[in-house]
Formats: structure tokens, C-alpha cells, sequence
């Protein structure tokens, strides 16, 4: 019986640690926007990122003034840090609907504490990787023109493009993305609403939260709505970052023109965005004490999260060098100039260090339950698949079909301050969401505490009791 | 005082207090009842004899105005208003107007899910009776409340004052207009 016991709960550990009560909870949550005074360490991060975010603001001003070419991207490199930047940034936000909707769909409860700000920060990371595509435009004044709208021109977009479906997956993204996250935010927002005692916030959390109420009525509808929205969030999001890779694989350019770009992009905006998330959570947790909800637990899921999808994106690169070696031609000859001719080449092996070498550290315990290591291997993942971007984007392009066209790309000290503006951008916006939102979601952390379990023993209700039952068995960690 | 109150709330500590609560409340024929909890309490839907909604439907219907608008948009684009050739593909080439297609459908079914959800609702309503009752606020935190409402065919408030408190509920309370 022992072992019995000590066998489920290694299979079903805690989600919750410590003694809490719905009120507790609920306070420990809402004061750090409520309550606490504002920390001197959001101060100072916030005033570091504002700075940098300053980068990024006058490298947009002096690219308006001069235009584009300031950028180091020239022919036959076109495309440049702009799309790497984007398919980066985007690729990170992809782990932020991934765990608040296709964890939703499959009942992981460790999702719980950690769906509020990994869905904020794919907000803000879509919002950085929209940036490069409408600055690449050129006259970004003129990017409504993107979108089907009866005009003087006569004029309509293509939509045969990979482009404009770019347009339509990365702006459904956003707006999917934003109406997931407020409607998670609603009650907690009605929460924050009855806390508050300053009258100014209070009318604006107010006014935030419709007047929510708590009601089972309106609760029922919420929820159909909520899983709703995660059942078709699930295939937006695999959609997005494939109609991503559909901008190079519908291209006849070797080293893009493959069918295996959308599971391969997909799995490595996975790898990425949980990379990111784990470099959020971690310092969360210390600093403002949520040990709590965000338990060690949670880490070594998101680090099994990340083995997994490294492997498929490791296996992707085997199949990149199997498909070139097998097509031959053109194929083959971009692999070998990636992997060792070309002048490129030590990023393609750095790029297999940080991603496909470094992560089977985690195969070992020691590493995985190290906090430490999982937030150094979050740094290596994030750089190299920034890597990853870089090679598949540049190193296909600098060596086109003519050598007479062959040329070099540097990135020129705007691309520079433009990527790291963003940087600055994105933690801008997460320190505002910290210091403003409650960082993870009230209501759903105390639907797991054992208190949240109603006990099914009504006499008149016998044929009902046996099902309450049932789905409690099924669901919940076998604690009592 | 009876008159001018919107009904008659009792405050519970547990969920199941109210569970069981609501429960006797349905049997004793209240229908225009409402609970009121800190998280979504899936046996009150039974309880309280709530009606699945119609949402999905309206998501669903949602999605196919999506999908139709888009396939409306596509065609009178390529088709009618500006046909042009490209990549020798024919003018109504569907598999390529799938990815717009797809996302448009994704896109008006959100819509409805978000704001079809918060229409049905009601919401917003800055302003309800019940926030009138300060312990109310406590609805949002920690503690499930049960309203008997006024409106209720067998309302009566001295009887229904009397049954509440037959509840075990930690209070009952009045809720003014």
C-alpha cells in the first residue's frame, strides 16, 4: 500500500506545494500587483529594457528617414535579420499557445500555473516578430495595402502567396492569441476588481472584467468558450509556423524547397518558445517567491518538454542532410557548401552544438532538476536556434544558381540594434505585464486544490454521486 | 422590507455546502436561482438544472461565415474582379487559397467564442444588484454564494427567507434592488 501510494504520487506530483487555501492563494497572487510594493529589482530590469528598447526606437527612426539600405542586406541576400528575427520571434511565441491550449486539450494540469505569462510573452513576441516584416516593406505606412479592401488602384493582394498567407496566419495569430489570453484574464480581473483599494484601479480593473460575477451560469458558458478557443487555437498554431516555412519551401531555392519544412519549423518553434518560457519562469519563481505554484516539477516538465522536441528537431537536421545527399544536384550542393565548403560553415556546426548536442543533457536527472543548468541550456537553445534561422536563410541564399551572383552578407550595425532593440521591446512589455496582471492565473490554481473537490454524498442523488465520482477518479491526483 | 430586494443570498464556505445546497433549492422548485463561485464548479450545472448552451453552434456557425466570406472574398478577387494567371494555375485555384481560408475561418470563430460568450452573459454589466452586498466580494476570492431571486414564480419572502436558512449556510442576507 505504501509503494502504492508513493508510486502515484511520483506519477501524479502536486501541483500545488505548501498549505493553501483559496484565499491564500489568491492573495499571494493579487498582491504582487495589488499590495506589495513595487520591488527595487523590477525597477532596475525595467529601466535596463526601457533603455534598450530606446535601440530600437531610433533604429526605426534613422530606417524611415533612409530607407532600408541601411540594413546589410542586399542582393542576392534579401531576406535577411529581417526574417530571421521573425521567424525567431515568432517561433517563440508558439510555446505560449502550446501550453494554454494543446496542454488544455490534454488535460495537463501543470499547465495551470505557468498558460498566463507564457501566453503574455506570445503576445509580445509576436508583436516584436511583427515588427521586421512591416519595416521590411520599406514604407510601412503603406502596409494596409497587405489586406483585401476595395481601393482606387483596382488592385487586390495575391492570394496565392505564401506571403499574404503570411499575412492572414500572423494577424489571426495575434488576434486569437490576445482573445485567449483576455478571456483567461476576466476573472481574475473581477478579483482584482473586489480587492483593490485604490479607487482609480479599481474603476479600471472594473471596467476591465464586464462586471464579471462569478456566476455558474455565466462560468458555464466560459468554460465552453475557453475550450473551444483551445481546440481551435491547437490547429492555428501549427498552422501559423507551417504557412511560416511555406514563405521558403514554396520556393525553388535549394536548401528551402522541401515538404518537411512545416513539422521541422513547427517542433523548432516549440523547442524555442519553451526555452523562452523556462528563462521566464525561473527568475519569476525567485523573485516573486511563487515556488509555490511554479514548483520544480513544472521545470522538469518544460525540460522534458524541451528534450522532446529537440530530438525531433535533431532528427530534422539528419533528414536535411539525407534529403540533400539523396536528391543530389543543387540539394546536395547547398548541404556540403552549409556544412563545409561554405564560408558559413562554423555556424551550421554551432548551430548543432547549441541545439542538437547540447540538449541531451537532459536525458540525465542531475541536469534536468537543476535549475541552473535548464536556464543556461534555455540561453544555448534560444541562440541556436536563432542559429538555425541564420543558416537556413543565408547560407541558402549567398550561393545562388549562378556563381557570377555569389556574395557575402554582414549584417550592418542597424540590424544589430534593431534585433536587440526588440529584446529590449519584449522585456519592456513583460516587466509592464509583471508590475500590472496577476503572472499566473488565479481562478485556475485554486480549481487544484484538494478543497476545490466537491464530495458527492447527497442521499437523493445516488445515480449522480457515482458519476461525480467517476470523473473525479480520472482526473485528479489519488490524494484522498 | 420584502419589496424592493432582487432576492434573498446565502454565503457558503465549501463547494459542496453549496452543491448540496443548490440542490435542495432545485428540488424545492426555485428556477430563477444562480450560484456564484471562485472557479467553474462543473456539478452546479447539474444542480441548479443549467441547460447546456448554444454556444458551440454559434461558434460553429461562426467558423462557416468565416470559411463562406473567405471563399466569397477569394473568387470575386480571382475570378470575377481582377483574373490575372499566375504560376499557370487556373483563376479558381482552391488548394492555394486554403491557408487564407483556414485562417479566416479560425478568426470569426474566435470572435464568436469571445463575444458570443460575453452576449450571452450579459456582459458587461457594470452595475448588478448583487454587488450591493459587500460580503459579495468574497465571491471572487474564496467563498460561493446562492441567490434565490425575487423574479421566482414561488418566491415568497418570508417562506424562501425561512427555507435559506434551513441551508446551513454561514449567512443569509437580503439583497436591495
Amino acid at each position: 500500500m505504501q509503494d502504492l501510494e508513493e508510486l502515484q504520487k511520483k506519477l501524479h506530483p502536486p501541483m500545488v506545494e505548501g498549505d493553501h487555501t483559496f484565499a491564500t492563494v489568491t492573495d499571494r497572487i493579487s498582491d504582487v500587483t495589488l499590495k506589495k510594493r513595487t520591488p527595487f529589482h523590477w525597477f532596475f530590469g525595467f529601466a535596463i529594457a526601457f533603455m534598450v528598447m530606446q535601440l530600437l526606437l531610433m533604429t526605426i527612426t534613422w530606417l524611415l528617414t533612409k530607407g532600408i539600405g541601411i540594413w546589410g542586406n542586399n542582393q542576392p541576400v534579401g531576406w535577411a535579420f529581417d526574417i530571421i528575427n521573425f521567424v525567431w520571434w515568432i517561433g517563440i511565441g508558439h510555446a505560449g499557445t502550446l501550453i494554454s491550449a494543446i496542454l488544455l486539450l490534454l488535460n495537463q494540469k501543470w499547465r495551470t500555473s505557468i498558460n498566463r505569462f507564457a501566453e503574455a510573452m506570445t503576445l509580445f513576441a509576436v508583436a516584436c516578430a511583427g515588427l521586421f516584416p512591416l519595416l521590411h516593406t520599406g514604407r510601412p505606412w503603406l502596409a494596409y495595402w497587405l489586406f483585401p479592401y476595395p481601393n482606387t488602384m483596382g488592385m487586390w493582394p495575391q492570394f496565392r502567396s505564401p506571403l499574404i498567407w503570411d499575412v492572414f496566419a500572423v494577424s489571426t495569430y495575434a488576434t486569437v492569441s490576445a482573445l485567449f489570453w483576455y478571456v483567461g484574464l476576466i476573472p481574475d480581473l473581477a478579483t482584482l476588481r473586489d480587492r483593490a483599494k485604490n479607487p482609480y484601479f479599481r474603476f479600471i480593473y472594473a471596467a476591465l472584467s464586464w462586471g464579471w460575477r462569478g456566476s455558474a451560469r455565466h462560468w458555464h458558458r466560459y468554460e465552453i468558450a475557453y475550450l473551444i478557443l483551445a481546440g481551435i487555437s491547437t490547429p492555428l498554431v501549427l498552422s501559423v509556423h507551417s504557412i511560416v516555412s511555406f514563405d521558403f519551401s514554396v520556393s525553388q531555392v535549394p536548401g528551402w524547397h522541401t515538404t518537411f519544412f512545416p513539422p521541422y519549423f513547427v517542433a523548432g518553434a516549440i523547442y524555442a518558445g519553451f526555452a523562452m518560457v523556462l528563462i521566464l519562469a525561473i527568475p519569476l519563481r525567485h523573485l516573486y517567491n511563487m515556488k509555490d505554484f511554479i514548483t520544480k516539477t513544472h521545470l522538469i516538465f518544460m525540460g522534458k518538454v524541451m528534450l522532446a522536441t529537440g530530438l525531433i528537431v535533431a532528427y530534422a537536421y539528419l533528414m536535411e542532410f539525407f534529403f540533400g545527399w539523396y536528391a543530389g544536384g543543387s540539394e546536395w550542393f547547398m548541404i556540403k557548401n552549409r556544412m563545409w565548403t561554405g564560408p558559413y560553415w562554423m555556424f551550421y556546426w554551432l548551430l548543432i552544438l547549441c541545439n542538437g548536442l547540447s540538449i541531451q543533457l537532459l536525458w540525465f536527472k542531475r541536469f534536468r532538476e537543476s535549475e541552473f543548468w535548464l536556464f543556461t541550456l534555455s540561453l544555448v537553445v534560444s541562440l541556436g536556434m536563432w542559429l538555425e534561422r541564420f543558416v537556413i536563410i543565408v547560407t541558402s541564399l549567398e550561393r545562388d544558381f549562378l556563381p557570377s551572383s555569389w556574395a557575402m552578407y554582414s549584417p550592418s550595425m542597424f540590424d544589430l540594434s534593431m534585433f536587440i532593440g526588440t529584446l529590449g521591446f519584449f522585456f519592456t512589455l513583460m516587466f509592464l505585464f509583471v508590475r500590472f496582471v496577476p503572472i499566473i492565473s488565479i481562478f485556475e490554481v485554486r480549481t487544484l486544490l484538494p478543497d476545490a473537490h466537491v464530495h458527492g454524498h447527497q442521499q437523493d442523488f445516488e445515480e449522480n454521486v457515482n458519476e461525480v465520482e467517476y470523473t473525479y477518479d480520472r482526473t485528479d491526483p489519488p490524494n484522498d | 422590507m420584502g419589496n424592493n430586494i432582487y432576492g434573498i443570498l446565502a454565503e457558503f464556505d465549501t463547494p459542496t455546502e453549496m452543491v448540496d445546497a443548490a440542490r435542495q433549492v432545485r428540488d424545492a422548485g426555485y428556477t430563477k436561482t444562480d450560484a456564484f463561485s471562485p472557479f467553474p464548479l462543473h456539478e452546479i450545472d447539474e444542480a441548479l438544472g443549467i441547460k447546456r448552451s448554444i454556444l458551440p453552434y454559434l461558434i460553429l456557425a461562426g467558423g462557416i461565415t468565416g470559411l463562406l466570406s473567405g471563399l466569397g472574398l477569394v473568387y470575386y478577387v480571382h475570378v470575377i474582379d481582377f483574373p490575372i494567371i499566375v504560376g499557370g494555375r487556373p483563376h479558381f485555384s482552391l488548394p492555394s487559397f486554403v491557408p487564407p481560408l483556414f485562417e479566416l475561418t479560425i478568426l470569426f470563430s474566435a470572435f464568436v467564442a469571445v463575444f458570443g460568450m460575453l452576449f450571452l452573459n450579459g456582459l458587461p454589466s457594470p452595475y448588478h444588484p448583487l454587488f450591493n452586498v459587500p460580503r459579495f466580494a468574497l465571491a471572487t476570492r474564496e467563498k460561493f454564494f446562492l441567490v434565490i431571486e425575487s423574479a421566482d414564480p414561488n418566491y415568497d419572502y418570508e417562506k424562501t427567507k425561512a427555507f435559506m436558512e434551513t441551508l446551513q449556510a454561514q449567512e443569509v442576507f437580503d439583497v436591495p434592488e
